[in-house]
């Protein structure tokens, strides 16, 4: 028999995982392993009852999008989320969560209550490597990459601003939702991968205010 | 305004990261382009001809025109590659003006130089170039290229030389692992490859950019074979566009891409998508008609 209290006591170790149907699964994959974290990639529903966490990597939006739908993962990632599972989008990630995407009528999840433009920035040759402050991140800037990529138009109430380019939002957090138009599975730096990890530990155990002070800040907004 | 950099070698190579796990498929006008989307295709390849007509046409294939490439941009929105040929850098500024995402300095075009590629460091556009073995692939990645793929033998429907390409690469990554520090300059001799880049292969077990197959690949279980020796995704040039439905194929190679190592599925995957692509027996090709001796 299994006692709730002493799972607190005694959590399953944490596991999260990198939907890979397509994009730059093996980096963050990585990018977790090295955060002590241990990671599995997700192409079966079956997997999703396993994480207490999801990355959806950078790939192409609408590739991604067909492949959730054509096997169901879709809908699965959505029951999961209002179980408490905690989801950070990169990139295409971030263009999935999105409530509306402009100009288009691609699949996607439509849980963050944002409006997306894809390849915001200009194509390939626009792409770019910038310094980001963020103020919920410690430490030096965080170096961010921008492969084609979006940004946020619009963001409803729920939705907290971490980072801007430009006055356009690039790093949001929507309760168990968070999104980035970089990519800092391409760098060494593990921060952002690391503050997500905060968010998955404080759905897993209720006592995470006392090792997480950045995160329970931003509960008390 | 936020300080940026533009172009970067990080924005070059992580755009080939972000193509993995995909399928690029040739394309020769915005209707395809627009099925091949629809098939979840992660790029196209925009050219005049695929590769099985450019072998049965003959004469000189060259970049494509621009308005061709425009209307394709214009069609999709996943990223537009083109070809340019061997050594023809000023096709590649072409494309490069156009606003193309990838370059590829192809074989499958008539070479222009017989001595020298295109100096790739000098673009803010990512390359992605052919290659037969090891060597090859860090000669081309000595002069910028950010993505590789093996060449197989384009527009043959005959996966062989895909296979031979990628076996090769793979066996020399492995032998390169298993041997000590003051082998490599005489292996880097041998292979004709940059002694740094040989150094680096040695001790990650990969190539230092995405490697990716092309040339041959026509059913989803061609992808899956290529993925599982290696391929870290898939061209596919005439086999959709060539087969007699090219929708269906489309979407069936994308998804054995992903469920690459799953037989039930890709049997599933695999059923009723009518005729593949013609092919043609390699060894009964002369030399002159390979197109993968193309470039060294």
């Amino acid at each position: 028999m299994t006692n709730p209290k002493s799972e607190i006591r005694n959590p399953k170790p944490m596991v999260v995982g990198v939907l890979a149907v397509q994009g730059a699964v093996e980096k963050h994959i990585k990018a977790l392993e090295r955060c002590g974290v241990h990671a599995i990639p997700v192409r079966f529903c079956a997997e999703l009852d396993d994480v207490q966490g999801l990355i959806i990597p950078g790939g192409e939006s609408t590739t991604v999008g067909k492949l959730m739908d054509r096997y169901g993962l879709d809908k699965k990632i959505v029951e999961r989320v209002g179980e408490g599972m905690c989801v950070y989008g990169t990139c295409t990630g971030m263009i999935l969560l999105a409530k509306n995407i402009v100009d288009s009528d691609q699949h996607r999840l439509g849980l963050m209550d944002t409006t997306i433009l894809r390849n915001a920035f200009g194509r390939q040759v626009d792409s770019f490597e910038a310094d980001l402050s963020i103020d919920e991140i410690a430490g030096p800037p965080v170096h961010a990459i921008f492969i084609r990529a979006p940004y946020a138009t619009e963001c409803g109430e729920g939705v907290l601003t971490l980072a801007e380019v430009d006055g356009h939002p690039v790093l949001m957090r929507q309760d168990n939702l968070l999104a980035s138009a970089f990519h800092p599975e391409l760098t060494d730096d593990t921060r952002v991968h690391e503050y997500f990890i905060s968010m998955v530990r404080c759905q897993v155990s209720p006592r995470c205010e006392q090792s997480v002070p950045q995160v329970s800040r931003l509960f008390d907004k | 305004m936020t300080d940026t950099q533009k172009s970067t070698w990080q924005t070059k190579v992580g755009l080939a990261e972000m193509l993995k796990g995909g399928v690029i498929m040739d394309v020769t006008n915005a209707e395809q382009a627009k099925i091949a989307e629809e098939a979840g295709a992660v790029a196209v390849m925009a050219l005049e001809r695929v590769p099985s007509d450019i072998r049965r046409d003959g004469g000189v294939a060259r970049m494509s025109d621009p308005q061709m490439i425009r209307d394709i941009m214009a069609t999709v929105t996943i990223p537009v590659m083109a070809k340019a040929r061997i050594g023809h850098f000023a096709e590649a500024q072409i494309l490069e003006a156009l606003g193309v995402d990838f370059v590829d300095e192809s074989e499958v075009l008539t070479p222009a130089d017989d001595l020298y590629h295109i100096d790739k460091h000098a673009f803010k556009v990512p390359f992605v170039c052919g290659c037969r073995d090891l060597g090859e692939a860090l000669r081309r990645i000595g002069e910028g290229a950010a993505m590789i793929r093996t060449k197989g033998e384009a527009g043959s429907g005959n996966i062989v030389e895909a296979v031979r390409h990628m076996r090769t690469v793979m066996s020399e990554i492995r032998k390169l692992q298993g041997m000590g520090k003051e082998e490599m300059m005489t292996e880097a001799k041998n292979l004709g490859a940059p002694y740094d880049l040989v150094c680096w292969v040695a001790e990650h077990g990969k190539l230092p950019v995405p490697n990716f197959s092309a040339g041959g690949i026509a059913t989803p279980a061609d992808a899956s074979l290529m993925r599982q020796l290696g391929a870290e995704a898939v061209f596919v040039g005439s086999g959709i566009f060539k087969s007699t439905d090219p929708a269906k194929r489309a979407k069936a190679i994308v998804d054995a891409t992903t469920y690459y190592d799953k037989p039930e599925m890709l049997a599933e995957i695999s059923v009723g998508l009518g005729d593949a692509m013609p092919g043609l027996d390699i060894r009964k090709m002369d030399e002159s008609e390979m197109m993968a001796n193309r470039g060294w």
